[in-house]
């Protein structure tokens, strides 16, 4: 269990595993969708995880990228006349593109005056789509058009839980990759000492962009995925209250840990789901739950839980 | 021929003026100390060397070259490299990944291959991670390479960033006060450590406020006091300098000295 928690790649393998067996045993074509949007969430997380967990650089606006993605493969099909499949690298490279434009003079402020920032250009991108009613349609969304890929129109939630959950192990393998390469250990030294790793030649600027970009492509694909999934969106994918769903998934599942940022994905899509039982006091238990994991997991479930299995007899 | 000259050097913060027309020049190859008591100057010299503080007059000559207003990183390419009193360790990574850090500027930096781990990225950090272990061992850090940083104690943390120094290749590496908060032990630990650096060609500057340390290893001392230059000298010139034992000692010192017992 413990080398298995410390070997990136047999994480990779095992979440491979769960992903293609999964389906066998859930009961419902309902849950399968659940899992799906438990997938494109833990895409979103990820990337965010890549910036916040990695790179010590936190970000309240990323539901704004989220939501190009989102509003790309709606718009794109019916204003440019692109077939989905552009739309969305259209939509996930103007994602990229911004957080290169925006990334490079906020990501000199840091603490606070980044998040605030950060905050100021997800709200931003929110007024925008919610504002230009006559081309997004406003707060009452629009109809997204089905993907087509070869000639095939891609629906169905079993279709779509095999998408996202595929992207969501090549999205995990990435960011392994990356963190135990020269950049990700950039990432990591710029979190814990920029000075430090100034000192010894790291670009931060540089590398800070980079984590930015990287996150903002990450969680506009997500975007773009989940409404493909759901065939609508509205500004509800841009909201601010996205932001801080993702920023919580990320905190709680565990900052800088990839198997952390599936697990508070999981958690945050899921136990809604539960907690319908409470009717009008849904969102007080769900708040309360999360207060009670951050007191007592505070550096998240999964790193939590795995200096447990370290501390214990392994 | 002198690795580093520093001519003129001045800055001030508000109305304090911390560094009032300091020049010394560093040879090649030697062990050179800048001293001082508390409040000499001494880290802001050391800040303003490594780029971190852009001096309001004065210039900074590396190696031939006029690096003033350099970065850190642009100074870090040319061959200098430094550690920091109060620590600078990267606490999240490992003790090896800690000094890996520093492989960087050698390293291969194309984030695609990255991001595909190419098998040319596996065969870089293996050879990463191997340097890093010998200069791991190098200041008696061995078997520890995987251990978090944040377990290790205060003296080999001191170490750590010296090793991780080191594995940017500098030709000039600035200690700053390696051994504070060291006990005895250590600090002889670290005594040996930089003596076997300066071995291997890399000129050492470093400040410290452990007289034993630095009149045993320094070639020449240079000494600050409120920011100017004191004295500078071999350690039995700069021990015998009345002005010297004025600014540590206050200026009874001088007499105090002369009738303490040995």
């Amino acid at each position: 269990m413990r080398r298995c928690l410390n070997s990136p790649f047999l994480l990779i393998l095992a979440l491979g595993a769960v992903v293609a067996l999964l389906p066998l045993i859930l009961p419902s074509n309902f849950y399968v969708r659940v899992v799906a949007i438990v997938y494109i969430n833990a895409l979103a997380v990820l990337g965010l995880n890549l910036l916040m967990g990695f790179a010590g650089q936190v970000s309240l606006g990323h539901a704004g990228f989220f939501g190009i993605g989102a509003y790309a493969v709606a718009l794109g099909p019916v204003y440019l006349g692109l077939p989905g499949w552009a739309s969305l690298i259209g939509g996930t490279a103007l994602s990229g593109l911004l957080a290169f434009v925006v990334g490079r003079p906020i990501l000199r402020l840091s603490g606070y005056y980044l998040a605030i920032a950060t905050l100021g250009m997800g709200v931003l991108i929110s007024m925008v789509v919610s504002n230009e009613a006559n081309i997004t349609g406003g707060p009452n969304g629009m109809e997204v058009p089905r993907l087509v890929l070869f000639g095939s129109r891609i629906t169905g939630s079993l279709t779509w839980y095999w998408i996202s959950g595929i992207t969501l192990v090549i999205g995990a393998l990435i960011v392994v990759n990356l963190i135990e390469s020269p950049t990700g250990r950039a990432f990591r030294a710029i979190h814990d000492s920029e000075i430090a790793a100034r000192v010894l030649g790291v670009d931060v600027a540089r590398y800070k962009l980079l984590a930015f970009v990287l996150s903002a492509v990450f969680t506009s694909i997500a975007g773009s995925y989940l409404v493909l999934l759901d065939g609508f969106v509205t500004p509800n994918t841009t909201s601010f209250l996205l932001s801080i769903e993702l920023v919580v998934m990320a905190v709680l599942g565990g900052l800088g840990s990839i198997l952390g940022s599936i697990v508070g994905a999981a958690i945050l899509v899921i136990l809604p789901q539960f907690l319908t039982v409470f009717h009008d006091y849904e969102h007080a238990v769900l708040g309360a739950i999360i207060i009670v994991f951050l007191i007592f997991l505070p550096s998240g479930i999964v790193p939590a839980l795995a200096s447990l299995i370290r501390r214990g007899p392994a | 021929m002198s690795i580093l000259t520093v001519e003129n050097l001045r800055i001030a913060f508000g109305g304090v003026i911390a560094i009032d027309g300091v020049s010394f020049s560093v040879r090649r190859n030697e062990i050179f100390a800048l001293i001082g008591p508390n409040g000499a100057g001494k880290t802001t010299l050391f800040n303003m060397i490594s780029g971190l503080y852009v001096p309001q007059s004065g210039r900074i000559v590396l190696d031939g070259e006029d690096v003033t207003n350099f970065t850190p990183q642009e100074l870090a390419r040319r061959g200098m490299s430094r550690t920091f009193q109060n620590l600078q360790v990267f606490f999240r990574m490992s003790a090896a990944e800690n000094v890996m850090v520093g492989r960087h500027l050698h390293e291969n930096r194309n984030v695609f291959a990255h991001l595909l781990a190419l098998p040319s990225v596996h065969a870089q950090n293996r050879t990463t991670r191997a340097r890093a272990e010998e200069l791991l061992a190098l200041v008696g850090l061995e078997g520890v390479a995987d251990r978090a940083a944040s377990s290790l104690p205060y003296g080999a943390l001191k170490r750590l960033e010296i090793a991780r120094a080191l594995a940017t290749e500098p030709k000039i590496l600035l200690l700053d006060e390696p051994a504070a908060g060291c006990n005895p032990v250590e600090t002889e630990e670290i005594d040996a450590v930089i003596k076997t650096i300066a071995a291997q060609g890399v000129t050492v500057v470093l400040v410290e406020h452990d007289m034993r340390l630095v009149m045993r290893i320094s070639n020449r001392i240079h000494v600050l006091d409120r920011g100017r230059t004191l004295a500078e000298g071999s350690a039995a010139e700069v021990r015998s300098n009345p002005a010297v034992v004025t600014a540590y000692l206050g200026g009874l010192g001088e007499q105090e000295a002369a009738r303490a017992r040995d």
